[in-house]
């Protein structure tokens, strides 16, 4: 089997967001925003309607509503003391009901899900960055994402900028969703993000276990599922999914 | 006797309700504070204003240079949590840009084996968790440790070792040291004044004049049952 050009930035792309996505995920998983993860990424869903109607590349409206999403959670959480996953519920319904008044109905299912079309040379190279300072900031701030996960006190003590480390975490989470939406859709990538992550925190017994594990399931699932779906001409998005849930249950049996 | 620490007219409000109010004191270097009160009293809410982790009103002076060494009151960890000791120690030691010997140094202080570093913090006992948590403040070499019930947890050998640990790093190296204790022997016998936090009787001074029967009965509400040993043999 040979590929074309077209197919294989497409696949180094979705091989570098996995990596992205199997780390940020674990420090979503860890920090308890399993259901907030896939709540943010529909935040994204006004940005695609917003940038459809502006015709302009979906991606780039998904990405601008995402961190403009990721701060306004940071900020409300800040001021008002309320939890992470309450504000984020709150956010994304509004960002839902926006998202779905000024999107129709076959550029909806689109943005949910994921479609196919080829690369533009701007989605690729932001995708490549992106994912690139993703990966950079998760393995540059893991030990500080660490000591603040058993206490944000101690972090505090330990030199690091709480405050500042939440928000940037959240960007990256955001980046990393944004990443995705243009393979996955928005409903598949919060999944891309926790899945592989639940999965290597029932095995891992340490952090690099951790890390390495999920890296594994996300870049395994995405290889896995890319394959299939264009065995049968289908969209990439569901078949990833399925087979990283496939892991997951049995990684239970581990 | 320069200050490692200066606290002037501390507020602390949480809505309304005002949980310190227009607290001073003053913390001198390689001295040790220890706070007593009544559970409510806000001990521990003092410790988060000082190392900066709440809002709060009125002034605090840390000494330039002061590296804070903190061991938080009990945590709540989850079991399965893939973090282990030893990623935590290393992580404090990449922070703090600490060696591995600093870490074998302050897991021989407070008496922690490292094979015991290789399970997931979630399981460890309270005690060993307690000891881990010290170790972290340790590490770095912190010259001003905030301690809330360090000893909670821990049984009496250990508590025996986490004292003669603090009494060495404090003569050895002029660590100010400030804990919270509701163990009045200790206090009495360890520190060199006390500060009591009390919405009506707040109260300053040695071990000597604070920790008198008249002064803990109107702080706790209630006759505290407590005896000087005199170890001096005076």
């Amino acid at each position: 089997m040979s590929m074309t050009i077209p197919e294989i930035s497409a696949l180094a792309l979705s091989l570098t967001m996995a990596v992205a996505a199997g780390l940020v995920g674990c420090f979503a998983v860890m920090r308890r925003m399993t259901l907030a993860a896939d709540a943010i990424s529909h935040i994204a869903l006004p940005g695609i309607g917003v940038a459809l109607l502006l015709r302009i590349n979906p991606m780039l409206g998904a990405l601008a509503m995402l961190m403009l999403g990721a701060v306004l959670i940071w900020a409300l959480e800040r001021q008002t003391g309320i939890t992470t996953e309450t504000v984020t519920g709150v956010v994304f319904s509004v960002a839902l009901a926006i998202g779905s008044m000024i999107t129709s109905g076959d550029q909806l299912i689109e943005a949910l899900f994921g479609g196919p079309g080829k690369l533009s040379i701007l989605e690729l190279s932001l995708g490549l960055l992106g994912s690139a300072a993703v990966i950079l900031f998760i393995l540059r701030a893991r030990n500080s994402l660490v000591v603040a996960l058993v206490s944000p006190e101690i972090a505090q003590t330990s030199g690091i900028n709480v405050a500042r480390m939440n928000l940037l975490f959240l960007l990256a989470f955001a980046l990393t969703i944004a990443l995705g939406v243009r393979f996955l859709g928005v409903l598949l990538m919060g999944s891309l993000i926790i899945i592989p992550a639940a999965t290597a925190r029932h095995l891992a017994r340490n952090l690099f276990g951790m890390l390495a594990i999920s890296v594994a399931v996300a870049v395994v699932s995405t290889v896995i599922g890319t394959y299939a779906a264009s065995l049968i001409h289908r969209e990439t998005g569901p078949f990833i999914i399925t087979i990283a849930g496939g892991i997951f249950f049995l990684s239970l049996l581990a | 006797m320069t200050n490692a620490l200066q606290v002037e007219h501390l507020a602390v409000r949480f809505g309304t309700k005002e949980v310190i109010r227009d607290l001073s004191f003053a913390v001198p270097r390689g001295s040790s504070l220890a706070i007593i009160g009544p559970n409510g009293a806000g001990k521990t809410i003092l410790f988060k204003a000082l190392i900066g982790s709440i809002p709060y009103e009125g002034t605090i002076r840390w000494a330039a240079g002061t590296r804070i060494g903190y061991v938080p009151q009990k945590l709540d960890i989850e079991r399965d949590l893939p973090i282990t000791g030893r990623d935590f120690l290393r992580a404090k030691a990449a922070l703090a840009k600490a060696s591995d010997s600093d870490i074998a140094s302050a897991l021989a202080l407070v008496g922690l084996e490292r094979p015991m570093l290789s399970a997931p913090i979630g399981t460890m006992s309270g005690g060993q968790f307690q000891r881990l948590l010290v170790a972290f403040a340790l590490v770095g070499k912190p010259n001003f440790l905030l301690l809330d019930e360090p000893a909670a947890g821990i049984d009496e050998p250990g508590q025996e070792i986490l004292d003669t640990t603090i009494k060495r790093l404090q003569k050895e190296s002029d660590v100010t040291v400030m804990l919270i204790s509701h163990d009045l022997s200790v206090v009495y016998h360890y520190a060199t004044a006390v500060l009591c936090l009390s919405r009506t009787h707040p109260c300053f001074g040695t071990p000597q004049t604070v920790l008198t029967p008249d002064t803990l009965r109107n702080l706790y509400g209630t006759a505290v049952d407590f005896h000087v040993h005199d170890h001096s043999g005076n």
